[in-house]
Formats: C-alpha cells, structure tokens, sequence
C-alpha cells in the first residue's frame, strides 16, 4: 500500500493509494453522508449526497467514488457543499408523501435523518406527491414506491448479493419506480422473499408484511392456546435494539416477555432443529448408501427453496425433503403436544418468532399443513416482535429471565447454531458421525464449516467415507455452486444454503442498522453451543422420547406424514415448457 | 460421489425459425446482446414479446427483471404488439413551435391512451418521433404511412373517424 497525503478540510491526513475520498475521510472519523453507497460493491455514484469540494476540480464530486491522491485538498463541509447537499434532499422530499408519523420507519428513517442533519424546516420545492399504488400481494413483504428514494440499494443487493434480479428500475431519470418486470406483483415475480431489500432500503418504502393483528387477536381469542417458537438467530440479535452490546444472549428475557405479552406457551425452535438434525442426517446416511440422489442440498432456507423452484428446478430432488424446523414446530406441537395436552390442533396457534421474512411465506404453502389446518399460524419478524413489545410497553431488560416450557424448549448446541451460516451441516456432521460410526467423534467442533466466507469447502472423513461439503451462504454464490453442479465442474455430498449473506444471524427479518452486528451475533450462538451440556441432536433426551413415544424412528411413517415435503418447480409459463416433475 | 445431469431445458427449439435463428447468431451468456437481441427482436414483431423477454433472459442468463429494467430505460423498445395504423407524431423543432404537442394531446385525449401504447381494439398505436421531415407542412401525423401536414387539434377527430370508417 502506497501511504499518500490527503488534505481534509486544511489538515493532511494520511491515506493509501486506491482509496476513495470516502473511505480516507471515514478512516479518520470524518463523516460522509451518503445514500446509494453500499459498502463492498462498485459504486454508483448516483445520488450525490456524498459530494465534496476537491481543489482544482470545477464540480463537486462523489467522494464514494472518487479516488484519493497525493496532497489533494477536499473539503467536505464548505458552503457549496452544504448547499448542494441539502438541495438533493429537498428535491427528494418535493414529491415525498410526508407521513413520517404514520410511518413504519419514524425515527429509524435515512431520510428523515438527512433532513434533520442538513436543518431543513421549510419546503422548496413542490411537486406533485407520489401516488403509486401499494403492493401487499405478497405475504412477506410489502412495497411502497411512494416512500422510494430511487437509491438503488434494493435493486443491487437483489442482483448483486442474491443473484435473483427481481426488481429493477423501471424507466429512466426521476420518472423511474422500482418495479418487478412487467409492473407484475412481486407475489407473481420471481422474488423469493428474503427480505434483503428490506434491509438495504433507507425508507419506508420496503418493509415486511406485519402479522401482528392477527397475532394480537389470537392472544385476545380465549378458545386459543396460543404457542411461541424463537428461532435461534432472534436471541442474540434483539440486544443491539436495547441498549445491550450487539450479539448479547437475552433468551430469559424473551421468554419472560412473550409470557408478559401473553403467549400461552413459549417453545424453542431449536428443539425442532434438532428433529431436523435427526431427520437430515439419516436422510444423508440413506442416499449414501443406496446411491441415492447426490449431493444432498439442505432445506431450512424458505427464500432458497422458491430460487431453486424457479431456476433450478430440474435439481429439485438433491434437496432434502425435510421441511425446515420452524415447519417441523408447528407440525409437532399441533400433534404430539396438542395429544398430550388434549387439545384439538384446531384450537393451537403457533405463532413463529423468526429472522426472516421468507418464513411468512413458507408458513402458508398448501403443503405445510394436514387436516385443514397449517402449521403455523402466524410469523413475526425480529422487528415486529420488537414493535409489539413496545406497543405493550413491556421492557424486557427489566423482567427476570423467564424459561422455556417443557418438553418442545429443550435443545441441544447443535440446534442453535443453526442460526449462523455453517451451523446446519455442522450439526448434521455430529450426526452423521453417530449414525456412520456408532459413536460421537471425540470432538464435536467442525471449524472447517465456520466463519462468514461466500462458499467453503470441507471434506470430513468419517470412518473410512470421505465426506465432500459445501457450505454457501447468499444466493449469488448458491448461483455459481448450482451451475457448477449443472457442467459438472463442481461435485459434492453434501450442500448447506443459506439465503441470506451470514446466514440467519443477517436474515431479512433482523434489525438492520448496522450490518457488522451480525459477526458478533454469530459469535454468540457458538458461545452458546459450547456450553451446553448436550452437544449433539441426537442425545437431546426430549427428541429421543418424541421418536420412542411418538414418531418410530426417523425417516419412519409418521415422520414422512408430518416432517417432510415437497417442492414444486416454478417455471414460467411464460416459456411454455412442460416442467421438470420430481 | 454426486455428479448433476442437467436436464436440458429447451424453450428455444420450440420457438419459430427467425427468433432461433436470431438467438443462435449469439453465444449463450453473452450478456453484451441483450441490447442487440432487443432490438432485432423488436424489428421482428414491431414490439417486444414477453415470452422472448423470459427467454433471452434463460439464453443469456440474466434475470427478466433486468431484461425488463434495461428494456425500459430506452424509448425506442415497445411491450404491446403495434396496432393496425401506428399514428407518429412529429416532435421536430418546426412542429413543435407550431402547435404539434397540442395535436399530441388531442390524439391521446381522443384515443384514450398516451404515447407509446395501443387502443384496446387494436387500431392505432400512438407514438413520437424526433422529426418526419417533412417540416414545410409543421405540425405532421403520419397514419399507417400517410402524411397530414397543418394540423389543427380539431382536425384530430374527422381524422380518426376517416380511419375507423376504413374498417
Ligand atoms: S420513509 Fe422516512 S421520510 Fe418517508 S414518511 Fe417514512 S419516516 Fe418519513
Ligand atoms: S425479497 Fe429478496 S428476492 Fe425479493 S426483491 Fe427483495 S432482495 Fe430481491
Ligand atoms: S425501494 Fe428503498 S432501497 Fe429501493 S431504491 Fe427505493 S429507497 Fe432505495
Ligand atoms: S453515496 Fe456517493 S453518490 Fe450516492
């Protein structure tokens, strides 16, 4: 790295060769506002609330995209460049519907923000309000290009990190609205859900669709025994919104809120994680020894089942059939537990406590259900359980830890690492071992599946099985797996996917002001595994008796019935081609 | 060890000669012909069909959502099939100054659509164009090829009839 000069507002500063104005400026605690700048891509420099004054330069340019030089001066807060900079935002306001009261995003907004920082008290400029119409087809996730401030954010992760394209700008210049192809519904569009657009957007303008009337008339609802899951990323990802270092722990506290809330039951997701351990593992062990259908490519992520459905959908049968373990909650505690509490399953709501917006959508696929009923009632997001404990004004840091009930809240460290990327085939690898070998492998770590990168690679010896596994994270790189499985240039066992980039712990159902949190929550769910007196899925005492009492054995008769599914190809018919059936 | 077939998904073999034709003439995944592709397949069909948006999206590998975004970002590409008379409007500096925006107007406001899209019957597709050049007869409408110089927006409704009356 070549060390250079940079004059920032009459003091030199040093930087390197290759930077941008930017990242000088922000590696020296100055600040830059921006907008459409979205940190590890290209920049695009379309919105220019980063510009700054650069001596010698006529115009003022995009600091986000802007390379440094030696003994450069810029200035970051002149005149000119307050001037401009609130002059954008005005304009970006003249057609805004102006309902930050009203709005989802009140006190949480980028726009609001900018408005506040740059002292703007009067309008400038009027134009005509927007008036496009709302898209809530979907049951996930809702879009108003009222509240869009054409950033573009949405439209890149969709493309750039998910690798689905579902949405783009529709038009050109300031007339433009972010659309999915044709002005269809996203519910019609090839949209799977994952809620990361939701993350990147700075406004109202994307949010997920809210379950919580429909969680708060159950509660209401005395003929409801109302039931709470949590998934395993929820835990250590509600900490930042409080106060709390981000990662923190605060199960108890959930626990003992929800009770407050008044839930009748509160369950872990992580119990049925581990029946999705048993389940998958012996799924694994199966086809590997009767030549089944390799490489075996996991099923907990809802947003990457609707990606392969619709673009892969001649590789259906290598996903598992396992339904994912909020799935499997629903089914067990609407049977199992209903049976042994003598309630009708009709009379059970279980309401799911996720990181994700996919899961809402998942929840209502005509396969996740029997009888007339579904198994599971209602999803809220990371966000709308914080949005319901403050409209109850319930402050969970001030009640004691509350616990789980008995028997659907007890799990093994397996389980909760299914929250970050990795943590599946991890949990799944414990046991494998078990099932290969007849025994535990003396140390349950597999760091080779750990940590953040896109795609990584392992191959585990299990007696004398080599065992080749891929783990990726974010539907770019499932993309370039899913290809390479197509040419035939990559081959596996097993395949772990999970949609969202860091898995769960970066879900679209999480709070999202600061992405970098999502290192520190996953850190904590390995904390949390680690101590934990049972380690692997299989020696969870609770599941052993849900298979002695209730299932048989995994795989068995019931199990297909209530744990397992199927996928359907989504091919559009656009192309007319008789689908691939599985 | 896993190895995938890959089932060979082909929409483009069911596809009529000249769009195989014009496919084939790019390489799969070559992303740089989209623009191309567009464009020729608007010179086939006069607009852009969304079947063979979905398929250029499976040939070239792109999301249709990107089809679609970059499709629109150019005025010249059309999403509906052309009706019977494409009425173009010039748009020239001569027809401007002399009164053809008010003669645009009156044709959106009598045919009920804006430019760039077609009557539900299918008769006239609405449209501009930077100039006819035929500038001495400002402001101009061509009608399915015919030329009507010194326009007056009243004009506009006899005009239309004599068409409809065609029919
Ligand atoms: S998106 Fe932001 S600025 Fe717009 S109404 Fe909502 S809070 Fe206000
Ligand atoms: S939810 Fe995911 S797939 Fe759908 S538009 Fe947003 S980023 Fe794209
Ligand atoms: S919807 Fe949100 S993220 Fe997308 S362009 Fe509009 S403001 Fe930006
Ligand atoms: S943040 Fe630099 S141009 Fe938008």
């Amino acid at each position: 790295m070549t060390k250079i000069t940079v004059i920032f507002n009459g003091l030199p500063v040093e930087a390197e060769l290759g930077q941008t104005i930017l990242e000088a400026a922000r590696s020296h605690g100055i600040k830059i506002p921006t907008l459409c700048h979205m940190e590890n891509l290209v920049p695009s420099g379309s919105c220019r609330i980063c510009v700054v004054e650069v001596e010698g330069e006529r115009n003022l340019v995009p600091s986000c995209a802007f390379p440094v030089r030696d003994g450069m001066a810029v200035y970051t807060h002149s005149e000119r460049v307050r001037r401009a900079r609130k002059s954008i935002v005005e304009l970006l306001l003249a057609n805004h519907p102006d309902e930050c009261l009203y709005c989802l995003r009140n006190g949480d907004c980028e726009l609001q923000k900018l408005a506040m920082d740059f002292g703007i008290r009067e309008r400038r400029f009027t134009g005509n309000k927007n008036r496009y119409h709302i898209d809530s087809s979907s049951v996930a996730i809702e879009r108003d290009p009222n509240k869009c401030v054409l950033c573009g954010r949405c439209v890149r992760v969709c493309d750039e990190i998910q690798g689905v394209g579902a949405i783009d700008f529709v038009g050109r210049g300031l007339d433009s609205v972010v659309l999915p192809p044709f002005n269809a519904d996203l519910a019609d569009s090839d949209c799977v859900f994952c809620g990361q657009c939701v993350l990147a957007c700075p406004t109202g303008a994307l949010r997920e669709k809210s379950a919580l009337r429909t969680v708060w008339s159950a509660i209401l609802n005395n003929k409801k025994k109302v039931i709470a899951q949590i998934a395993p990323a929820v835990r250590v990802s509600m900490a930042e919104e409080l106060g709390l270092e981000p990662g923190t722990d605060i199960t108890g506290k959930i626990v003992a809120g929800l009770r407050l809330l008044g839930f009748d039951k509160i369950f872990d997701t992580n119990f049925a994680a581990d029946v999705t351990v048993m389940e998958e593992a012996n799924e694994l062990v199966e086809r590997i020894k009767n030549g089944g259908t390799l490489p075996l490519m996991s099923s907990c992520s809802p947003a990457w089942i609707k990606f392969v459905e619709r673009n892969y959908p001649e590789m259906l049968s290598h996903l598992s059939s396992c339904k994912s373990p909020q799935q499997m909650f629903g089914a067990i505690a609407k049977t199992y537990y209903a049976e042994q509490q003598g309630w009708q399953p009709e009379d059970v709501f279980v309401v799911s406590i996720m990181p994700c917006t996919a899961k809402k959508f998942e929840a209502t696929r005509p396969e996740m259900g029997r009888d007339g009923y579904q198994d599971v009632d209602a999803v809220l997001t990371t966000r709308e359980l914080l949005r319901m404990l403050s409209t109850a004004s319930v402050e969970v840091m001030r009640l004691a830890d509350g616990e789980f009930d008995h028997p659907l809240g007890e799990s093994s460290g397996a389980a909760v690492i299914f929250g970050t990327t990795g943590g599946v085939a991890e949990a799944a690898l414990r046991t494998a071992v078990y099932l290969i070998t007849g025994k535990d492998s003396e140390k349950v770590d597999f760091n080779v599946v750990r940590g953040f990168k896109g795609i990584k690679e392992a191959e585990v010896n299990i007696g004398d099985l080599t065992l080749k596994c891929a783990v990726v994270n974010g539907l770019s790189n499932a993309r370039i797996v899913l290809d390479g499985l197509r040419d035939g240039s990559l081959s596996y066992d097993f395949i772990e996917v999970m949609s969202c980039p860091g898995g769960c712990v970066g879900g679209g159902g999480q709070p999202a002001k600061d992405r970098s949190n999502i290192q520190a929550r996953a850190q904590s769910l390995y904390v949390i595994d680690a101590v934990k007196s049972v380690r692997t899925a299989h020696h969870n005492p609770e599941v052993k008796k849900l298979y002695k009492n209730f299932l048989g054995k995994p795989l068995g008769e019931l199990s297909h019935k209530l744990l397992h599914t199927k996928y359907v190809p989504r091919y559009p018919k656009e192309l007319n081609v008789a689908s691939t059936k599985d | 060890m896993g190895k995938v077939c890959c089932c060979n998904k082909d929409s483009l073999a069911k596809q009529d000669e000249a769009i195989q034709k014009l496919f084939r003439s790019y390489a799969p995944g070559e992303k740089e012909a989209l623009i191309p592709i567009l464009q020729e397949t608007q010179g086939l069909y006069g607009y852009l069909p969304k079947s063979i948006l979905y398929l250029a999206s499976e040939y070239l590998n792109v999301p249709v959502g990107k089809i679609y975004g970059v499709a629109t970002f150019y005025n010249q590409f059309r999403f509906d099939p052309v009706g019977k008379y494409l009425i173009q409007v010039c748009a020239g500096t001569a027809c401007h100054v002399r009164g053809g925006g008010l003669i645009l107007q009156a044709l959106e406001s009598e045919l009920g659509i804006k430019a760039g899209e077609t009557t539900k019957n299918s008769l006239f597709t609405l449209s501009t164009v930077a100039c006819l050049g035929a500038c001495s007869m400002a402001p101009v409408v061509t009608i399915g090829g015919e030329f009507h110089g010194r326009l007056q927006p009243k004009d506009v409704v006899k005009l239309l009839r004599d068409y409809e009356m065609k029919e």
